[in-house]
């Protein structure tokens, strides 16, 4: 499960993520970054079964967390399988399987960098 | 042997034997290139990629009291009349008065071949056989006396890929290239594209009967800037027959609206010399890799390549390897080398003896300019300082010299930062007491560049593109050469 996390100017300051990792033993892996002086998004990646755990600890200390679990969705009526989305995407959403180009959506980070790349507008994310 | 008239009499009879360039691969490595032109009759071969040169003559039929349509717009996107009264061409690439990129000629084109209705809109100076001097109606593709796709230049035989070696996201209408070669794409559908499989023009000339856009369309000569192996076709075909499923009007962010133009040829085995043609593989076909990041004619070239390491998906750049990206559809490609297939088997389709060649040898020139004038021609000498200059000092120096821009080198002449006046303003501004700090404290150490080569409208678009109004001029060991600002320029740009 991919968790989008929002750190406001006191959270962003203390290592949560660490604390996170040990208090509840599970391996938090950080798929995407931004931090600056006052506040920071990170997306990280948390085993299915220790979601909720690991939600607890980094709402005590004040980080807004949200589940990503609407990935990129793909209207095939519009795509016409060119594969211009495939290098564009950071963690390799878009491949082609017998000629089509396929989206394995369980990858998807919610960058939304493919959507503006999309030629016939045939990418969205659901909010 | 075979001859175009025996294959159309076993197309007529039903017995021929049609296979598309995928399957005529295994055919020729099973049973040799002898024994598969005596099966094989005719081969399909298809294209489905973002073909700019592309558009649609109309004919509008004549309002009443009539007009000489000085200029006409559908869906608020202009097509060219300077034609006869009431004819047009309209370009896929000609982007919407008021929706800008998000919609274009191809889009028009589109819609009309969906059947929507589109709005006409056309003006006239109004003339003694043409009194009427406005019009404002909406039409259909029923409407119009013709609706033909003529497109100067499709179905390239193989394109050069894209990369982008500098550090700036481009868009581009090879698609979008991340920074530092962060993908590659590339256009062309390899060992199943028409003029491939046809590498010396035997079969496929002016005449030639082909599948466009779902309809049945005809090769009317080479395309422009046609440079074998980089062949091109010009072809044309009916509108009003076409589906659209076989076409799709795109967008190429910052680029602009562009389509993708669905093509099949059929291409017979009329000997064992086209068998051996169209058993071409993706390995045997060449291009290079080009940089987009050099804004010039003549991109450097990053290396050689092969349609096979390109649909591999993956190809190494300097030792990593780099994602790949096709613009192509080979899916779409695909289906229409199975439809033209079908439509052949079903004999819906005869192919046809083309009436005259295309050039297997071309030339492409280069624009004919006057001058293509370079940043060293508008330059002037920069004025350097050391970074160790105290503020006060620099100040001191930009009001001498009457400069805004000072270039920090060190004791070799390499640049290391540039100051401005703006930054000296500010240290002042800021500064605590006396001691006002030193040219390294405040200056910018990232500073873009240009070279004494460089035509002065790329230089131009750097300095637009980061809001600056100055470059320093350096040569390959970032030893500074002069300056070029954006003042230099304009007086030069604007007198054009």
């Amino acid at each position: 499960m991919l968790l989008l996390l929002k750190f406001d100017s006191k959270a962003v300051k203390q290592p949560i993520i660490s604390k996170a990792a040990i208090d509840t033993n599970t391996l938090i892996n950080i798929i995407k970054a931004s931090v600056g002086a006052r506040r920071g998004e990170l997306i990280v990646e948390v085993e299915d079964e220790k979601v909720k755990e690991v939600e607890k600890i980094f709402k005590s200390y004040g980080v807004e967390v949200q589940e990503l679990d609407k990935a990129i969705a793909k209207d095939d009526e519009k795509c016409v399988h060119c594969g211009l989305c495939i290098s564009i995407c950071p963690v390799e959403v878009f491949e082609i399987k017998d000629k089509k180009v396929v989206a394995e959506t369980s990858k998807c980070i919610h960058c939304g960098v493919c959507i503006n790349v999309c030629p016939t507008r045939a990418l969205s994310l659901p909010v | 042997m075979k001859s175009i008239e025996e294959i159309n009499r076993k197309i007529r009879e039903g017995d021929v034997v049609v296979v598309t360039a995928e399957e005529m691969k295994k055919i020729v490595e099973e049973l040799g290139t002898k024994k598969a032109a005596e099966e094989v009759d005719v081969v399909t071969t298809g294209t489905f990629g973002a073909m700019c040169s592309s558009g649609v003559f109309m004919n509008f039929g004549h309002s009443d009291p009539p007009i000489k349509m000085q200029k006409v717009w559908l869906n608020d996107v202009e097509a060219y009349t300077g034609i006869a009264a009431v004819d047009a061409y309209l370009g896929v690439t000609q982007i919407s008065e008021t929706k800008g990129f998000e919609y274009g000629g191809a889009h028009v084109i589109e819609d009309l071949v969906k059947g929507k209705e589109v709005e006409l809109k056309a003006i006239a100076h109004g003339t003694d056989c043409y009194p009427r001097k406005e019009i404002i109606t909406e039409i259909t593709l029923e409407d119009l006396n013709q609706a033909v796709m003529l497109n100067p230049r499709n179905a390239y035989q193989r394109y050069k890929a894209a990369t982008n070696s500098s550090d700036r996201l481009l868009r581009t209408y090879m698609g979008t290239l991340l920074p530092n070669f962060g993908n590659v794409t590339f256009a062309g559908t390899g060992e199943i594209s028409p003029l491939n499989n046809d590498p010396e023009y035997r079969t496929i000339g002016i005449g030639t009967r082909i599948f466009l856009c779902g309809a049945k369309g005809y090769v009317i000569g080479e395309g422009t800037q046609h440079l074998p192996p980089f062949g091109t076709l010009m072809v044309k075909g009916n509108l009003k027959e076409m589906s659209a499923k076989y076409m799709r009007a795109a967008i190429f962010p910052g680029y602009g609206v562009t389509m993708f133009v669905g093509i099949g040829i059929p291409i017979p085995i009329l000997d064992e010399e086209m068998a051996k043609f169209t058993a071409i593989r993706d390995d045997g076909i060449e291009t290079e890799i080009i940089d987009f990041g050099v804004a010039r004619r003549d991109r450097p070239v990053v290396r050689q390549v092969t349609y096979a390491e390109l649909k591999s998906g993956k190809v190494e750049i300097n030792g990593e390897e780099v994602r790949v990206s096709p613009l192509s559809s080979y899916y779409m490609a695909h289906e229409i080398m199975e439809e033209l297939k079908r439509q052949i088997e079903k004999g819906e389709f005869l192919l046809t003896q083309p009436v005259d060649k295309i050039p297997t040898k071309s030339v492409l020139k280069p624009m004919r300019q006057k001058e293509i004038k370079v940043v060293s021609s508008v330059m002037t000498k920069a004025i350097t300082i050391s970074p160790e200059t105290g503020i006060d000092e620099v100040s001191k120096i930009i009001l001498q010299k009457n400069v805004n821009h000072l270039a920090v080198v060190d004791e070799n002449n390499v640049l290391i930062g540039i100051v401005t006046s703006w930054d000296v303003a500010k240290a002042v501004a800021k500064a605590k007491g006396v001691n006002l700090g030193k040219a390294k404290d405040v200056m910018t150490r990232k500073v873009i560049t240009t070279f004494p080569d460089e035509p002065i409208e790329v230089a131009a678009r750097k300095m637009e593109m980061h809001n600056i109004s100055a470059l320093p001029v350096i040569d390959a060991k970032r030893r500074v050469l002069g300056l070029v600002t954006s003042e230099d320029l304009s007086k030069l740009l604007a007198r054009w």
